[in-house]
């Protein structure tokens, strides 16, 4: 059977073969190029990556930043979607529906939402001002660009984590518990080894996006230093297209490798749902 | 029993701290889009004018959007669930490079692959300015995902003994594909199809490098009123984007839903 079919199939997988070849592969190749041929080739225009603080530092702001995002979104979710994936009770998939649905919302709208919560007429400084008179604006900082990339974090990584939560064995937490185990070591030695592959796959799609997202600085405020950024007004507005495109690779193959690692790590298949 | 239950009602609390940050400035936009004049607040009166201006300033970019949402599904289709098949039906080093290789544009960031198609693609000024180069970017951003899903079903089938079968019935490659793997794979193909279109209306990492002035999306509108008109219009368009996504999500659910159960009541698929 496999004989016969043989050209049938490869008559089946080659135009989506084509088309990637044609459309990324190339096109990555050209980049590589063009990132290697700034004046003084690619060891020049990658080591001016390095040298120049303006790059430099918001790559290492893009790193903290993300780092930071993935770190507080695990932690808001683990509690989250545990809780939710234990317990019954009326109104429980309305919350679900809520935590979820901004899962569909581009980056420029999940700027706008920070910009409702935390922007001038903002909800966040409208509290603030009620309490203390005064107004808190911190929608277009980096402070505002965390909370952006913690909105659309957290609906990523809840559903991973009820997920897993899901396939839990109930009676390793209940056996830790009646021989006497603390409820924080119950969570540090039960919950969290047996949630590891969900935590680290969920924990590198999240810091991938972070580290790419592009609309929500961009809502925000064009000065804000994070790669992307950076990358944006080196292309279109200095076209400075040879450090642009060494950006983009230096972009490209962190959150690849950030991806590949968490697989290795979980040790299991990791789905880039980014 | 009573620290339990307290356990309980701050977690409770918490998770609807959390919802709440993530849904009051969603109810926050759609009344700013429905009110007269937000600063002075819901007394200044509920209006459908910023809607009205929406439309008329904005209506070609729903338009774009729809038109290339619904080419990038048919491409994804056309190119997607064959590849799928073949990827399930022959786990070679070679297919299983290609499986890795295809979810590339979804582990680069958009802005990187925009900036390489540009690069490669941008001097065509024919393809550069027409919407067809926003949809490739799509196409290479969604397609991940429609493969991935046919995968999925098809796996969890016995697929070889199905076509054993119809093939000692003697049917053909071709009949064997429409009439026993195409209707195995329909669960798949419907959730890769949803996903794939609600992606590509949202789109705008790469979409906003590969657009236009004469080719805007709806999220490339977006950013554009955001960024130039009153909040009243930004919200009201915000409005519209919601109400274009939320039959797909809801469609979303409902179809993951019994499939959950399914493959709850079937362990050995």
């Amino acid at each position: 059977m496999e004989g016969r079919d043989r050209p049938y199939l490869v008559l089946f997988v080659l135009p989506a073969l084509v088309f990637f070849a044609a459309f990324f592969l190339l096109p990555m190749a050209r980049l590589v190029a063009v990132g290697g041929s700034g004046p003084g080739g690619a060891a020049a225009t990658y080591a001016a990556i390095i040298a120049t603080p303006r790059y430099f530092r918001s790559l290492v702001s893009s790193l903290v930043l993300s780092l930071l995002v993935t770190g507080a979104t695990l932690l808001i979710a683990g509690i989250a979607g545990l809780f939710l994936q234990r317990h019954r009770f009326p109104g429980r998939s309305l919350l679900v529906a809520m935590l979820t649905f901004p899962l569909a919302f581009p980056g420029v709208v999940v700027g706008f939402m920070v910009i409702m919560l935390a922007g001038r007429q903002g909800v966040i400084g409208e509290l603030f001002a009620l309490g203390t008179g005064q107004k808190v604006v911190f929608a277009y900082s980096m402070a505002g660009l965390f909370v952006g990339y913690l909105y659309f974090s957290i609906p990523r990584v809840i559903l991973t984590i009820m997920a897993a939560a899901e396939k839990l064995d109930a009676s390793l937490e209940e056996a830790a518990r009646s021989l006497g185990a603390r409820p924080w070591h119950v969570v540090r030695d039960v919950l969290i080894p047996a949630l590891r592959p969900a935590i680290f796959s969920s924990g590198a799609i999240c810091f991938a996006t972070s580290m790419g997202a592009f609309g929500t600085a961009f809502t925000l405020a064009t000065e804000i230093e994070v790669l992307p950024m950076t990358i944006y007004t080196e292309f279109t507005l200095r076209a400075n297209i040879a450090v642009a495109a060494a950006l983009s690779i230096v972009l490209g193959v962190i959150t690849w490798a950030g991806l590949a690692l968490a697989r290795t790590a979980a040790g299991s298949t990791v789905v880039a749902s980014a | 029993m009573p620290r339990r239950s307290r356990a309980f009602a701050f977690q409770l609390a918490f998770t609807v701290l959390v919802s709440a940050f993530l849904i009051v400035p969603v109810g926050m936009s759609i009344t700013a889009g429905l009110t007269a004049n937000y600063f002075q607040g819901v007394k200044s009166g509920l209006t459908l004018r910023w809607v009205g201006e929406v439309w008329r300033l904005y209506r070609e970019t729903i338009f774009l959007s729809m038109t290339i949402a619904g080419t990038c599904l048919a491409l994804d289709l056309a190119l997607g669930v064959p590849a799928a098949y073949v990827l399930v039906r022959r786990q070679s080093r070679l297919t299983r490079l290609f499986e890795e290789a295809l979810v590339l544009p979804v582990a680069i960031p958009g802005l990187a692959t925009a900036l390489a198609l540009i690069l490669t693609y941008g001097v065509y000024r024919e393809f550069r300015t027409s919407w067809v180069f926003i949809l490739v970017g799509h196409v290479l951003f969604t397609l991940p995902f429609m493969v991935r899903s046919v995968l999925a079903v098809l796996s969890s089938i016995d697929l070889r003994t199905l076509e054993e079968s119809a093939r000692s019935l003697g049917a053909s490659f071709i009949q064997r594909f429409v009439g026993v793997v195409l209707p195995n794979c329909r669960g798949g193909i419907l959730a890769g199809a949803l996903m794939v279109v609600t992606l590509s209306i949202g789109e705008f990492n790469m979409t906003w490098m590969l657009h236009t002035p004469l080719t805007r999306t709806l999220p490339v509108g977006l950013a554009d009123s955001y960024a130039s008109m009153r909040l009243e219009i930004g919200s009201a368009y915000t409005i519209v984007f919601f109400v274009m996504i939320i039959p797909l999500l809801v469609a979303m659910q409902l179809l993951a839903r019994p499939r959950q159960h399914a493959a709850a009541e079937e362990p050995e698929s």
